[in-house]
């Protein structure tokens, strides 16, 4: 089963891109994740590996992922090693005026499991849709905010009179 | 999945050994009967299917999580708390109060609580009552790594690094009725904790609320067991009345029956080390009143959050 959600965050691409790529952010907006562990020595880039778990319905649900496409600051994806079968990508594009178009997909499910996999994806997917919009949401209110109280950090600095 | 107490009695030198259920000590007594019950108990045990380590497959469960995970969140809107509190890795004991009669929804959530968390290559098992493992409609219980209730099935397991999960009350506590629902009842089984204790394990005691409501239990039915001699026969302590789908009255749940959708929730509780927390030498009986007193505490907390039978 294929879900995915998209948003736009009012903030350059580079910057998205440090919170998706990093390993000790995710766990401050991904909504639904209650492990996102580094296994392994590599920390982030391609063929990093994590240990995650997402909360849906009864169970928490993943296992061992791994990064097999990192371009910066455009394409970060994974798939699932052991666990449950899951497919996942954030996509960024530029978008005029400094903005980013940010793209959280994901494709999930278990081999073999027949009609009972295919109706369980299915029932699960309205969560796990709700967890990729609430993701999105809640990366691009971190980003524009931490946004905000630079710029106004930086007003204030401007503003400040010069000591003698 | 009516587990029964890994032992009911100590033997002579201090292991712990099954509690014998061929009648033989009737039959020196040079009782007709007695050796006929024998006899028969004998038949009846050597057609009884042994749980295999072996026979657990990973494969196989992984394959069966979806069907688990929409029983468990559609019908029974389970929840499992605190699975952190299980070590990562190596050999533990993890203790749980039972519900539900033989269809013992609670077993079915933390099995694949356990298996979405740890993931399927993580050994896990189970041990039931040997009627369990001999239903045909339960014959792949095995694969999911449940076997039978056996001091040396116990050890086996967690001498292989494995997690095992263990219901000291089984049939007799799974049968109690339903407003004793929220009382955890061991029936006075310790050998649990002689196992830990040789095998050198934490215990991670496993609480669960709700099981109990998905029928109506109103007698575990003792006096009639041993009436029909089936606690000689087949070493079961109950017979137990319940009201169930779709039976209506149900005797002795052999067949199973359709559960309630009653809401199920689970908390793991963090590991104990009996030898950390009580001594290098424990008396068992504290240990025992300590870990009913904790799980007592835990299951009176869960059930307070609850404000209607079965909606949870």
């Amino acid at each position: 089963m294929r879900v995915g959600a998209s948003t736009r965050v009012i903030a350059p691409i580079d910057r998205v891109w440090e919170f998706v790529a990093d390993p000790e952010r995710v766990l401050g907006f991904m909504s639904g994740v209650t492990r996102w562990e580094v296994e392994g020595d590599r920390r982030t880039g391609l063929g990093a590996r994590y240990r995650v778990l997402f909360r849906v319905g009864a169970a928490e649900i993943g296992g061992l992922i791994e990064v097999v496409e990192f371009e910066e600051p455009c394409e970060f994806a994974w798939t699932s090693v052991l666990g449950i079968d899951q497919r996942g990508r954030w996509r960024l594009r530029e978008l005029p005026g400094g903005h980013t178009k940010v793209e959280l997909r994901m494709a999930y499910g278990v081999a073999g499991s027949g009609r009972s996999g295919w109706i369980a994806e299915r029932v699960a997917a309205p969560t796990v849709t709700g967890h990729l919009r609430r993701t999105l949401s809640q990366l691009k209110r971190i980003i524009e905010y931490e946004q905000l109280r630079e710029r106004a950090a930086a007003r204030r600095a401007a503003t400040r009179p010069v000591q003698t | 999945m009516a587990s029964t107490g890994v032992v009911r009695a100590p033997s002579r030198n201090g292991h712990a050994r099954s509690e014998p259920a061929n009648g033989h000590e009737h039959g020196s007594r040079g009782s007709l009967l007695g050796r006929v019950a024998g006899q028969l108990a004998a038949q009846v045990q050597r057609r009884l299917p042994r749980g295999d380590l072996d026979e657990r497959d990973p494969d196989f469960i992984r394959e069966r999580l979806p069907l688990m995970w929409l029983i468990a969140s559609v019908w029974f809107r389970g929840e499992v708390r605190g699975l952190g509190n299980i070590p990562d890795s190596g050999p533990v004991l993890l203790v749980g109060n039972h519900s539900g009669g033989n269809m013992t929804p609670d077993t079915i959530l933390f099995t694949l609580a356990f298996s979405t968390f740890f993931g399927v290559e993580r050994r896990f098992y189970q041990l039931a009552h040997n009627l369990v493992l001999a239903s045909p409609a339960l014959g792949s219980l095995r694969k999911f790594g449940t076997v039978a209730a056996s001091p040396s099935n116990a050890e086996e397991a967690l001498e292989t690094g494995a997690a095992l999960l263990v219901y000291p009350g089984g049939d007799y506590e799974v049968h109690r009725p339903s407003w004793e629902g929220n009382k955890v009842d061991f029936g006075g089984r310790k050998g649990f904790i002689r196992l830990a204790l040789e095998q050198g394990v934490p215990i991670v005691p496993v609480v669960a609320v709700g099981g109990q409501e998905t029928a109506l239990f109103l007698t575990r039915g003792e006096r009639l067991a041993r009436l029909l001699w089936l606690d000689r026969l087949l070493r079961l302590k109950v017979l137990p009345i319940s009201l169930a789908l779709p039976w209506g009255l149900n005797i002795g749940d052999m067949l199973g029956h359709v559960p309630l959708p009653a809401k199920l929730t689970i908390e793991t509780l963090p590991a104990i080390d009996l030898r950390e927390e009580f001594g290098p030498n424990p008396d068992i009986d504290d240990v025992y009143d300590h870990l009913i007193r904790l799980m007592q505490e835990t299951l009176d907390a869960l059930a307070s959050e609850r404000r209607l039978p079965v909606l949870g």
